[in-house]
């Protein structure tokens, strides 16, 4: 149960505040202003998420710098609070456009019919996007000009279509020698429907789909995951068999399966670094990197960023890269160097070669180097080798589309 | 803050809300409202509008109806008088064609907090609750308990309990699970609604049709239902066990928790839950939202207390990512130093390794703990890293290398050879005081093995005038006597220049008695000191103490998805024991002024992510009364008082289930109650017997009896002197933390 929420602008506005129960009676400031205080006392950047003060329990989420918060009685449930803001925060999305200060203030009386409906005297009634969209009668105001490529974004699906994102993240720690040490793919098949109600979509993964170690089909080329789990709506009668999943969507946005692949995977990894550091005299390190890129030909990377720590006392860093759309810089606060490639194509290598002047070098500096931590995205690519291999739709023709993309901000490269 | 211009905006809104040209255009008149309720947003007062607002609710615009909703209760406790303006309209609006207007108007009244209102409520929520929109009867369910709640003490009707109860068999899944709530709150003083085995059955049939906070709440009501046969049993967790795989985490925590009070007499079925639940919260703790991972985080830790090693052969989930804030990483690295095994030491450490150089320093310092933690079981390999280390001379780091190898040299002393060997050179990167304390122990305590010892030491001494904490001076007169009892040639010289210091111009009085002490204690003579100064150099036992000894899942199964786990047992106790959660609905403007003044000393950072290690300072939550933390009352004395005394005060607490003895003594030594003896957990009559002293003499005996399990809970207080203002003051406090403890456990 809830007794209060409120979202927060990063620096403690309050926006929006509801006092479900009114019991005790406090002053909405007094609630915002005391959670506000408590997450600037906290040491460090990251205030932590559940707190305590003043009798009262917060929990908070933050999203867009701002903070989504609540307060609960003490034995409420920390997951289903912490999954409601982030469920809320996500509702908040799709009926307002992108989140900020700016278009929560212009939305105010959508909000507040929002939460009338999510939420009665702190408890919660539905979270369905659908069933709200029959309550809620407000029209959003985006602080942005219109725009067809967002359509979904500020509810006005205008033609019946319907998406299928097979999403994969990565988490990947590679040994100095190359050798994978951790490989971690979270995927999920997110379905964003615009199909009239009733409709039936039957979605056809790759045959040679497995779960599990044991299980093996056919020969070869098998996409493998360790573990997987479907929305309560799909229906796995033709799954066993032939790898198909059955439903019929609601209007809106969905994942309708989850699924995890842990080791092994069918394709090389993406990235491989191969580093040379080397100390010169008079507080030097020179430090040539070559990035490859292991993608088949035809894929690339967008967006990658490579952040790589660099010992205490660096004052100065010059650089050579091996293409003029690459940037580096030092970046002080977090001691490291941002190498930062706007596309990199499958196959190809790249190289930059760092000088770091650094005060006081020690004789362990080695320590201090790296390890490299890498953030990209792969579009149209992904890393399970899962592929969607038809899609088909019992009413009428729409158009239908299935989009891959593979992401990860936390490929971590040892030196 | 009041808002600039707040009178000209409001008469000039005044206007446009009463101009008839703005009536009649629905979008104007919407605009004009919604100007308002920014304006109330802002925190202006916008009070002064409430005749117009209430007549802006009348106009068929449901969007504007429900902007109107908000201002009238948010204004109503202001102004009651204009608020029966509203009820007129809304009574009106209950019998809208629309069901969403007949809803919201159901609301409205509802949550319009003003004494007298209730009269008004009663038929509008009769009707409502057999209304034919199940969108009606969620809110007049709801409602139910709101008006039970305005009506405060008075006796609660009867019919319609029953009628909540008949609603359970809705229809409609949210209906059903509204049911719960409102007689949860409306039953509250009775210990709540009543699952028997029909409605648990019965629930457990609708369980498919609710949405996961349904279920997860339904799961949470469930915990109450004990079946009666071991057949039942099963059959009930059978029909749960799709819940165990659901998508939404909630959901499958609940279920988890269900599952495993359920099943508290079965380890077997509850370690099979365990497994099964492992693959959920493994992905919740990769989940991408940092919150819920956190919370994911705190629960494997819990896990990981009853079941060493459950998730070794994932270590590699809990591997830090380097954007992850540090809540998560703090977590990561605890659970990895739980998760340690003979296969994948190796990469823990290496793994750890990395985070040591951290550009935050308190993270690079949790790493090096980490390490030191692991290094009880793995020494040679960890005291390896950690001497590699010290090469990158940087002060956090090389205080925390060292603080950790004084504490290995006293835990494991197969290592002292490495660590004295790794040590010199330090001194000269170590500026802390805790760093510092434990150069000079590891220096004083093995400085025959050291064989610089003398030298580093004498450079403290000759330094002592600027050395500003008094700890170091402390640890170096121990010290700098002990290594001049095993190397006496070297140290004789400085030693005295030291005990002159300490004796002639020390300021501090600690580190003068100190002082003053050795050399009373070197007066008599060489083989006195060492007698008294050559204790033991460690003590492997000690490392066995600080090691959890492993719980039983039932110790902790009440707790799990709640923030009990969250905050960890000690943080948690106290977390509640400092402010009281107020037991009755009608808050008095005192307690409210109490809160607001105890604002200011609430720590910010008690109930933090980051372990159990510091505990906060305990505010004794008594007004007049300030009880003294140390009563020196033996259990005889206190056995002897105790029969010469009559009782002053007498009462008894509902309490429910068993009695968890350190929770209780945790919670009682907050507010300095002593625990002068307490019988075994599950004993019958459990019985316990407190001592408490207040600052101006005046002694407390208490008695707590439990005859058995679920009754009440008899407390009976003896004083040694009449106060009855302190007796008062010291019930409230006592009866606060078993209040509290009692809500822990149940």
């Amino acid at each position: 149960m809830l007794s209060q929420l409120f979202i927060l602008s990063s620096k403690g506005d309050p926006l929006i505040h509801r006092d479900f129960r009114g019991d005790p009676p406090r002053a909405p400031r007094d609630v915002t202003e005391l959670f506000h205080r408590g997450v600037s006392a906290a040491r460090g950047e990251q205030p932590p998420v559940f707190l305590t003060l003043g009798g009262l329990h917060f929990a908070h989420v933050r999203h867009g710098g701002l903070f989504f918060g609540a307060t609960t009685e003490g034995d409420a449930s920390p997951f289903t609070v912490i999954e409601f803001l982030n469920r809320l925060v996500t509702l908040l999305r799709d009926f307002c456009g992108p989140l900020s200060e700016k278009s929560l203030g212009m939305n105010l009386g959508l909000v507040g019919e929002l939460l009338e409906e999510l939420v009665d005297s702190g408890h919660i009634q539905t979270t369905t996007a659908e069933i709200l969209r029959s309550l809620v009668h407000s029209e959003p105001e985006s602080p942005k000009a219109f725009s067809l490529l967002d359509l979904g974004s500020v509810g006005l699906p205008l033609r019946s279509e319907v998406f299928v994102d097979v999403i994969e993240r990565l988490s990947v720690v590679i040994a100095a020698n190359g050798s994978p040490l951790k490989v971690d793919v979270q995927g999920e098949i997110r379905l964003k429907s615009f199909l009239p109600p009733g409709t039936e979509l039957r979605i056809g993964l790759t045959e040679e789909f497995c779960v599990g170690k044991s299980e093996l089909r056919g020969y070869g080329a098998a996409v493998r995951v360790d573990e997987c789990s479907f929305h309560s709506c799909v229906s796995l009668a033709e799954f066993s068999a032939a790898r198909v999943l059955r439903l019929c969507p609601e209007p809106g946005e969905m994942t309708l399966m989850q699924y995890q692949v842990e080791d092994e995977l069918p394709t090389p990894l993406p990235f491989r670094l191969f580093p040379s550091a080397d100390a010169q005299p008079g507080g030097r390190i020179r430090l040539y990197l070559k990035l490859r890129c292991d993608l088949p030909p035809k894929s690339q990377a967008v967006n990658v960023c490579l952040q790589l720590p660099v010992p205490k006392g660096v004052s100065s860093l010059s650089q050579e890269l091996s293409s003029p759309d690459q940037a580096a810089e030092l970046d002080l606060g977090s001691r490291s160097i941002r190498w930062e490639i706007p596309k990199i194509q499958g196959g190809s290598q790249l190289s930059a070669l760092f000088k770091l002047e650094v005060a006081g070098l020690g004789r362990a500096w080695r320590l201090e180097l790296g390890p490299a931590h890498g953030s990209f995205q792969l579009p149209a690519h992904s890393c399970s080798g899962l592929r969607v291999r038809f899609l088909r739709l019992s009413g009428p023709p729409a158009p239908r589309w299935v989009r891959y993309r593979s992401h990860s901000h936390s490929y971590v490269l040892r030196l | 803050m009041p808002y600039l211009g707040g009178e000209e905006a409001q008469r000039e809104l005044r206007r446009a809300l009463s101009n008839p040209h703005v009536q009649a255009d629905p979008a104007r008149y919407r605009g004009a409202v919604l100007r308002v309720i920014r304006l109330m947003a802002q925190g202006a007062d916008v009070s002064g509008l409430f005749p117009e607002m209430v007549k802006a609710g009348a106009v068929p615009d449901v969007v504007q109806k429900k902007l109107v909703s908000f201002y009238v209760r948010a204004q109503a406790p202001r102004q009651p008088q204009l608020a029966l303006l509203a009820v007129n309209s809304l009574r009106k609006d209950c019998a809208h064609p629309s069901p969403a207007v007949r809803g919201l108007a159901l609301r409205t009244m509802c949550g319009l907090r003003m004494p007298g209102i209730q009269e008004y409520l009663q038929q509008p929520l009769v009707n409502g609750l057999r209304d034919k929109a199940s969108y009606v009867r969620r809110a007049a369910v709801l409602g139910c308990a709101k008006m039970v709640k305005l009506q405060g003490d008075c006796e609660v009707d009867g019919a319609l309990v029953n009628e909540l109860y008949s609603l359970l068999r809705d229809q409609d899944p949210i209906v059903v699970v509204n049911c719960l709530r409102a007689l949860e709150e409306i039953l509250k003083k009775e210990g709540g609604v009543v699952i028997n085995k029909p409605i648990a059955h019965h629930l457990l049939n609708r369980m498919p049709d609710l949405d996961q906070w349904g279920q997860s709440e339904v799961l949470t009501f469930l915990l109450r239902y004990k079946p009666r046969s071991e057949d039942e049993l099963f059959d009930i967790l059978n029909l749960l066990d799709g819940y165990l795989k659901s998508s939404s985490t909630s959901v499958v925590m609940a279920a988890t928790k269900l599952f495993l009070v359920l099943a508290r007499e079965y380890p077997d079925v509850q370690a099979d839950v365990l497994v099964r639940v492992k693959g959920p919260l493994l992905s919740a703790c990769t989940s991408e939202s940092r919150e819920l991972c956190f919370t994911a985080l705190c629960h494997v830790r819990q896990i990981l207390r009853s079941l060493p090693g459950h998730f070794s052969s994932h270590y590699k989930k809990f591997f830090c990512s380097y954007s992850e804030p540090h809540y998560i990483k703090c977590q990561k690295m605890e659970v990895l130093c739980e998760l340690v095994n003979d296969e994948n030491v190796q990469q823990v450490l290496e793994e750890l390794k990395g985070y040591c150089t951290d550009v935050s320093e308190e993270l690079a310092q949790g790493a090096i703990f980490a390490i030191a933690n692991i290094a009880r079981t793995y020494t040679e390999q960890c005291v390896g890293i950690l001497t590699e280390l010290l090469g990158l001379q940087q002060e956090h780091i090389t205080s925390a290398v060292v603080r950790a190898f004084r504490d290995l040299a006293w835990l494991c002393p197969q290592c002292t050879d490495a660590v004295c060997q790794a040590l010199p050179g330090c001194e000269d990167t170590i500026q802390d005081s805790e760093g510092k304390q434990a150069l000079v122990w590891l220096l004083g305590t093995h400085g025959e093995k050291i064989p610089n010892a003398p030298y580093v030491l004498e450079d403290f001494v000759e330094n002592v005038k600027s050395e500003s904490f008094p700890a170091v001076k402390m640890e170096l007169l121990t010290a700098l006597l002990r290594l001049f009892l095993a190397r006496p040639a070297e140290c004789q010289d400085m030693l005295g220049r030291l005990l002159y210091y300490c004796i002639e111009e020390e300021q501090d009085m600690a580190v003068r008695d100190r002082g003053l002490f050795y050399y009373r204690l070197l007066q008599s003579g060489v083989e006195e000191v060492k007698r008294v100064l050559c204790s033991p150099k460690s003590d492997p036992s000690l490392g066995l103490l600080g090691d959890q000894s492993k719980q039983p899942v039932n110790a902790w199964a009440l707790e799990f998805n709640t923030l009990a786990t969250v905050y960890g047992r000690e943080r948690w106790a106290l977390a509640t024991a400092q402010q009281p959660v107020e037991p009755s609905y009608s808050c008095s403007p005192c307690a409210d002024s109490r809160n607001r003044d105890t604002v200011p000393e609430a720590h910010p950072d008690t109930p933090m992510s980051e372990g159990n290690k510091e505990l906060p300072k305990a505010h004794p939550d008594a007004g007049s009364l300030s009880l003294i933390p140390d009563v020196s009352l033996t259990a005889e004395q206190f056995e002897k008082m105790w029969l010469s005394l009559d009782t002053s005060c007498q009462l008894s607490l509902p309490w429910r289930g068993p009695v968890h003895a350190d929770t209780m003594q945790t919670a009682l030594r907050v507010v300095h109650i002593q625990t002068i003896a307490m019988s075994k957990a599950g004993a019958q009559p459990w019985k316990a017997y407190l001592s408490a002293q207040d600052d101006s003499g005046c002694l407390f005996l208490t008695e707590l009896l439990l005859e058995a399990a679920d009754s009440e809970l008899q407390v009976s207080v003896k004083q040694n002197e009449a106060k009855p203002e302190a007796l008062q003051s010291f019930i409230s406090a006592l009866r606060t933390v078993l209040e509290a403890v009692a809500g822990l456990e149940s």
